[in-house]
């Protein structure tokens, strides 16, 4: 029998957790699980090297470990900072934390455009959580806000600049999951932008999982654009034998009625796919007969996309003649009786295009 | 006259050339390492010196030697920081054109002791003359037997490789100086693993400053208990100064760390006093990064202690009433300067120069230079001051690298020391703009703190 691991003994905002060496401090927390898991919109756990970009997870390490236990001078990013033994994190129970990652959400809104309305990624927009969270009502600059042109990425992929807010995730995507690199960062500072280099588009079979990683609305799915909200379809779990090796072939279908409006790899509660999936399952199977449905996906219900409330949904047996014991709908008041403004003798319906005040001056 | 450790020979003429180099002692500390001492000796001697990092910092350059990991069969890497960029700073750009070969004589030192078989001296971009007559010098050293295989016969091999910057500020920082060397994009790594584990290619990597491996030179020379007797207490040796600004004789000193910040403007062998008979307005003694200082808390400390060209001292007080040595970049503010102009200049280069990887320093170091600028052309707000105030708190200490402290630092000091010149920007918005000299009577104490200087 193997000799047991030793666990390293942690403390999150007092909540004892024992972990693995090597462990970051956000995945000790996501142990924990609740509400004092740090946010975090740059790493993503399938990506080697995501994190540590965005400042949303800063923690405060209040006891660096048993051995030593001095504090940590400054606030860490909990995505890239590795457990110790015996330490102690504070990350809700700090005010300093709170206030920090506050200005981090004011940083990451400066040049957003809160586009939501028009922004297919609302509803399951990381960055829409996170300013709801911890956001302050108003933003405190005056200036003019940034912008890029929209840049389409291959045929069925575009990315919108202006709403990015540099977490790399879609950069390591691209490195780690297909052959050739074609993906990158150009520029410096605040005109840094994600770039493919003279506008190459990206014709690998998987690059299609940046749109899943994409933490915003940057980078979304061009056959998806602008055709629904999130939250009025219905997510149910699929999978199909799929001839890509690499790719599960395990989805999640967004539905109305019988149509498939997309499909996107399974995510789990932090916003992570669980497995990848290849661009042939994403793009080019919208038909229901290419998929085995096998229910309905289980969402957050703190997620706007439970909104829907199909879960559990189920048809009533009874008629409204049988509900009101054998009474009859009956009319109450038939409006012409009482108003002049309205005329009954002209049937909206027989009207050609839109209604005009004309249409009813007629004599 | 102060004493002289690095620029001791540099009024010789041909210095740059090896014969003449070696004809003036050149050389004879690194035939004293490599022949009779071993690779620990050397860095004892290094630790006992005391000398510390010159690239701002200030870290004990014996120590970080020490932390270098020695894993078998792994090669390990020295750096030689040359990209200096900060404002203000222009100290190793002299040393490396003038005296070529004390910057090589010092890698070939660092490079004996830390084990290292290559070494790269990455110069910044814009020093488009420098990379020429360094890589002159180390053809010189080759032809000489001082570089390539098997040095002066002792065994030891060395290659001094120079490679160019392509005119990035951060890439002075030092893990993004070594992605910048690898051919990528200069990001700062997340620390830990820091280089001196895993730095260049995933080896174990030394990053120091020129002026710190030069100094490895002289303490050889003298050794390392002489050389900690220069100076005071923890700040050991000479340093290098770039004075600029409004003072009669801008240039590089080389200076013992013994001398008062108020000799240093005011005496003739330094800076000769402020141009044009002004007085002292402020001073930012360690390069753009780091906090400004009105003249009154410059020469003395808020204790009452005169202010010492030292790293200690200059730091005495903290961030409330003090600043730091930084890389050595002093400038010097008279009274018709303004400081809301000065901040701006600093806030737009840092704008400028945000790697754009972290989101504090990107969007926060944008919009401080944006209210600036606002202030700056008489269409700022009182609440821009406070403002300012909460940015810079907020982008200071949650970057990845130090380049958000260096972005907010100048700015939380002008505000904290120059408030009420702020003030006067915002509620005389067209005198600010036409007579753009701020507020003057920051220099009032001196008359007290620096009777010698009338």
């Amino acid at each position: 029998m193997a000799e047991e691991k030793k666990l390293f003994k942690v403390k999150i905002d007092n909540i004892s957790v024992e972990v693995e060496p090597g462990t970051t401090i956000l995945n000790a927390a996501r142990r924990i699980g609740g509400d004092i898991v740090p946010p975090a919109m740059c790493y993503y756990s399938k990506l080697q090297g995501s994190g540590g970009k965005c400042r949303t997870c800063l923690v405060k390490v209040t006891k660096g470990s048993e051995a030593d236990p001095r504090p940590m001078p400054k606030l860490v990013a909990s995505c890239r900072t590795t457990v110790m033994d015996g330490m102690e994190v504070a990350n809700i129970t700090s005010p300093e934390v709170q206030e920090a990652r506050k200005g981090v959400v004011e940083f990451l809104l400066l040049n957003h455009p809160l586009d939501c309305p028009v922004c297919d990624q609302a509803g399951e927009c990381h960055l829409q959580d996170l300013s709801y969270e911890h956001g302050a009502d108003t933003t405190r600059y005056e200036f003019k806000r940034r912008t890029f042109d929209r840049i389409d990425i291959g045929d069925k992929i575009q990315l919108h600049m202006t709403r990015c807010i540099l977490c790399y995730r879609c950069v390591f995507t691209a490195d780690q999951l297909t052959e050739k690199r074609e993906h990158g960062v150009l520029g410096r500072g605040e005109a840094a932008e994600i770039g493919t280099y003279i506008q190459q588009s990206l014709d690998n079979n998987f690059i299609g999982n940046v749109i899943d990683v994409c933490p915003v609305g940057a980078l979304t799915d061009k056959t998806f654009r602008f055709k629904n909200r999130v939250w009025f379809l219905k997510p149910v779990d699929a999978h199909r034998q799929c001839e890509d090796p690499k790719c599960c072939g395990k989805t999640v279908l967004w539905m109305r009625g019988d149509e498939i409006f997309r499909v996107t790899a399974r995510k789990d509660q932090y916003g992570e796919v669980e497995e990848w999936i290849c661009d042939t399952c994403r793009f080019d199977k919208k038909d229901v007969k290419d998929w085995v449905i096998e229910g309905p996906r289980k969402i957050d219900r703190h997620s706007v996309i439970s909104q829907g409330h199909y879960v559990g949904v189920h048809k009533p047996k009874d008629t409204l003649v049988e509900v009101l014991d054998g009474r009859q709908p009956k009319l109450l008041l038939d409006i012409h009786n009482i108003s002049e403004v309205n005329r009954p003798e002209i049937d909206l319906s027989k009207i050609d295009g839109p209604a005009h005040s004309d249409d009813f001056n007629k004599k | 006259m102060g004493r002289k450790l690095l620029f001791d020979k540099a009024h010789i003429e041909g210095i740059r050339y090896y014969d003449v180099y070696r004809a003036n002692g050149g050389y004879g500390s690194a035939e004293k390492a490599l022949r009779s001492m071993t690779p620990d000796q050397v860095l004892d001697e290094v630790k006992k010196s005391g000398l510390r990092g010159r690239g701002g910092a200030g870290f004990p350059t014996g120590m970080k030697w020490s932390f270098i990991a020695k894993p078998e069969g792994v090669p390990r890497y020295l750096v030689c920081n040359a990209d200096e960029s900060e404002p203000g700073t222009f100290k190793d750009r002299y040393l490396m054109e003038f005296i070529p070969h004390l910057l090589i004589e010092g890698l070939l030192i660092s490079s004996y002791t830390l084990g290292c078989n290559s070494c790269y001296i990455y110069i910044r971009g814009e020093y488009a003359w420098i990379p020429d007559i360094l890589e002159q010098a180390i053809a010189e050293a080759k032809k000489n037997g001082w570089l390539g295989k098997n040095i002066q016969g002792t065994g030891f091999d060395l290659e001094i490789y120079v490679q160019r910057g392509a005119g990035a500020y951060i890439c002075g920082e030092e893990t993004a100086l070594i992605e910048s060397l690898e051919g990528k994009r200069g990001n700062p790594r997340i620390k830990p693993p820091f280089p001196a584990v895993k730095g260049l290619w995933d080896c174990p990597t030394v990053v120091n400053n020129v002026e710190t491996l030069a100094a490895v030179v002289p303490i050889l020379r003298i050794g390392g208990e002489e050389y900690s007797k220069y100076g005071i207490g923890k700040s050991t040796g000479t340093k290098l100064i770039s004075a600029c600004g409004n003072i009669n004789k801008p240039g590089v000193y080389e200076i013992e760390m013994n001398i008062s910040v108020e000799e240093f403007i005011y005496s003739d062998e330094y800076c000769g006093g402020i141009a044009n008979g002004k007085r002292l307005k402020a001073c930012i003694p360690g390069g753009s990064s780091v906090p400004i200082l009105p003249a009154n808390l410059l020469l003395k400390t808020a204790k009452g202690e005169p202010r010492m060209m030292t790293y200690e001292s200059l730091a005495d007080g903290g961030f409330a009433t003090g600043t730091m040595l930084g890389s050595g970049g002093f400038i010097v503010l008279d009274e018709d300067q303004c400081i809301v102009k000065n901040t701006l200049t600093f806030a737009r280069f840092y704008h400028h120069e945000s790697c754009g990887q972290c989101s504090p320093c990107r969007e926060g170091t944008g919009w401080m230079k944006r209210v600036l600028q606002n202030i700056e052309n008489g269409k700022g707000k009182m609440s821009d001051i406070d403002l300012l105030w909460d940015i810079q708190r907020k982008i200071e200490g949650n970057t990845i690298c130090p380049l958000g402290d260096a972005a907010a630092w100048p700015v939380a000091a002008a505000i904290r020391h120059f408030r009420d010149e702020f003030e006067w920007h915002v509620l005389h918005p067209e005198e600010a703009t036409k007579r753009n000299y701020g507020l003057a009577h920051y220099a009032d104490p001196l008359q007290i703190a620096a009777p010698a200087a009338v």
